[in-house]
């Protein structure tokens, strides 16, 4: 049993087939990648799994509990933290007010109503973002605005606040695309550095095969919203099925 | 001190200061004098101030934070003071029950209407609010006349029943509003040579109640929920995937200004105790968003200014007439004097809306902070200044 589970699951957009009985179990503290061509239902599959969309048959899983009909923020309460295409982040807070939400968040749950506390009285709040920042190397933009900071960093911010949830499962939906191959590869260290690190489970959505080959154990490539072959890394790059996948749309 | 920072406990003395010595500060001309007409220190105005003051204060706890631009906020003002009169009319002329009264009946009816209108966001929210306010408004007017007298507005009579009061007076007057028996109404006056200075109870407590609402409104913008209705402002889609539920913040936002809109409306009732529907009109509620925009949205003193400003203008301004203009340029030739008057005459009495939505769209075309950030760029330009002459700086709060 994976602690992601995800079965035989359907989602049709009127005319469309997204996905085509897609079956996905995912291994407790591995690194799994999921990849395919455009248009393959890579980004429907993620959204299934967090709650933005609901399959129209099938069943998710998490560590032994539905997900479905689970609003995202529920979801993400159950220990699933996803990082997106675009960062998103809190742009208008400081670097810090952006750290220190992820962990009021893991501490007080989906809602408290602290309106009249102290924020000087939150001190284990404060020292968790401020390690956090650390870890992440971001400690001299500490106060900055977030939304003036570079994409990388916001990326890397956007991955520290997901990582300060303590997330058993973290998402990531292309997470270097747009980037500049520095930034690509400072990405990658980061996702080495996180999985050696933690006791975490990353599934990574990705076009680029260098941030796949690099760090995923595991891939599942999808193609017309079907799952294809799902194999090691090493078995992957030589598959007919997915040369064809990928060449014939290329052709 | 108070759980508060240096530079809000600094802004705190400045408002404190600035309410506890209005009857001086509004007051600078002799009463005689030509320019006694822009004296402001007189206790109905002065009231109006602060009250005004607490309604934008709780305004910008949801639109200043959240973003949320609620286009009904004035329901909630009327609710406050049709609540308060009738506690004036059934149980006694005390206000403290009937602002309390006031307060809990706006925040049942806020959480009533946030909880519909918060299903939405952006425009789709404001219209909601919007359309919410104007049936309260209608119901006010027509159905539920029995509750809120209609046309006419509520207002006490001598057969009132006030079981811990006296339905009317010994002499067969209605009794005022009181606090423990101080008069609202009772008022000190000081003669300081040519001038006279007013002190009101009534405003003094609108002033202290004032006080610890902007106070509170300090602590809750420094506060973990604070900067939770900042982050829904500012992405709402990182709240929800952080395992936020926007909702419940966006309605205790809600909620918690539409009690500060009913206190203001309380306030109201227990300075001059009657209540009619327009109070509630879409009008009424577009003049606390002015507010909160002239002044500054999202900053602490912002709507407090902005609030000041606008009741200055309406009125100081709208009482210059003609007869006034022709005064002042008496020492013009006649033709000229004539011209000058006609230039200005729409601009001012009951023009006086004309000269606010002027300095309405210049403050946002050129001061998108509102007079806030005005204030920020005086001091900066004071402070690019070498040191030897950097005292002025201190005479505006930033924020």
């Amino acid at each position: 049993m994976g602690i992601l589970e995800v079965k035989d699951v359907n989602k049709r957009f009127g005319g469309l087939q997204a996905l085509g009985d897609v079956n996905l179990s995912i291994a407790e503290n591995s690194v799994h990648a999921i990849i395919g061509p455009n248009g393959a239902g890579k980004s429907t599959l993620l959204n299934c799994l967090v709650g933005k969309l609901i399959p129209d048959t099938g069943s998710v899983m998490f560590d032994g509990q539905s997900v479905l009909g689970r609003t995202p923020f529920q979801i993400n309460q159950m220990g699933i933290s996803r990082v997106f295409q675009t960062p998103e982040i809190f742009g208008d807070l400081s670097v810090m007010e952006n750290m220190m939400i992820p962990c009021f968040a893991k501490r007080d749950g989906s809602f408290r109503m602290h309106a009249i506390e102290n924020m000087l009285n939150e001190q284990d709040i404060v020292e968790k973002a401020e390690r956090m920042l650390i870890d992440m190397n971001m400690i001299d933009k500490r106060d900055m605005h977030a939304a003036s900071m570079s994409r990388g960093d916001k990326r890397r911010l956007e991955i520290g606040m997901c990582l300060a949830q303590e997330p058993r499962l973290l998402l990531l939906d292309e997470p270097t695309a747009g980037m500049a191959r520095a930034d690509t590869n400072n990405t990658i260290d980061l996702l080495k550095q996180i999985k050696d690190e933690r006791d975490i489970t990353i599934a990574i959505i990705e076009h680029d095969m260098h941030v796949v080959f690099s760090l995923a154990e595991r891939i599942t490539v999808l193609a017309q919203g079907t799952p294809l072959v799902e194999d090691l890394p090493e078995n992957i790059k030589g598959h007919p099925k997915v040369r064809e996948a990928y060449l014939g749309e290329a052709a | 001190m108070l759980g508060l920072n240096k530079h809000d406990r600094t802004l705190l003395i400045i408002v404190a200061i600035l309410t506890m010595c209005a009857p001086f500060i509004l007051n600078p001309f002799p009463t005689d004098s030509g320019m006694a007409q822009f004296n402001a220190g007189y206790p109905d105005l002065m009231q109006r101030f602060v009250i005004f003051g607490i309604f934008a204060i709780g305004f910008n706890i949801l639109f200043g934070l959240t973003g949320y631009l609620s286009f009904g906020h004035a329901a909630f003002l009327g609710v406050g003071s049709y609540s308060a009169v009738w506690m004036f009319k059934l149980l006694s002329m005390n206000v403290i029950p009937a602002i309390l009264l006031a307060m809990i009946i706006s925040g049942l009816f806020a959480v009533l209407i946030g909880y519909v209108s918060l299903r939405r966001s952006g425009i789709y929210f404001s219209i909601l609010t919007l359309a919410f306010a104007q049936m309260s408004f209608n119901l006010a007017y027509s159905v539920l006349t029995p509750i809120t007298n209609g046309e006419t507005g509520l207002q006490l009579t001598l057969d009132d029943p006030r079981i811990l009061g006296v339905s009317a007076t010994a002499d067969g007057g209605i009794p005022v509003t009181s606090l423990f028996g101080l008069e609202m109404r009772s008022t000190y006056e000081m003669a300081v040579g040519p001038w006279a200075f007013q002190f009101n109870a009534g405003y003094y407590l609108c002033a202290l109640i004032m006080l610890a609402s902007f106070y509170l409104s300090i602590r809750i913008f420094r506060s973990p929920f604070g900067m939770m209705l900042r982050a829904v402002k500012s992405n709402q889609t990182r709240l929800n995937y952080t395992g936020l539920n926007p909702r419940p913040y966006t309605l205790a936002a809600f909620v918690i200004s539409g009690m500060y809109a009913g206190l203001a409306g309380g306030l109201m009732a227990s300075m001059d105790p009657l209540a009619g529907a327009e109070r509630m009109q879409w009008t009424a509620s577009g003049e606390v968003v002015l507010m909160s925009i002239l002044g500054g949205a999202g900053t602490l003193i912002g709507p407090v200014l902005g609030a000041g400003f606008i009741k200055y203008f309406e009125n100081i301004f709208s009482k210059i007439n003609d007869t006034v203009l022709h005064n002042w340029f008496a020492f013009l030739p006649d033709g000229l004097e004539d011209a000058v008057v006609f230039i200005i005459h729409p601009f001012i009495g009951k023009g006086w809306h004309l000269t606010l939505g002027i300095l309405f769209m210049l403050v946002v075309i050129f001061l998108p902070g509102g007079l806030v950030e005005g204030g920020q760029r005086i001091r900066r330009l004071f402070s690019k200044k070498p040191a030897d002459d950097g005292k002025p700086a201190a005479t505006k709060p930033a924020e």
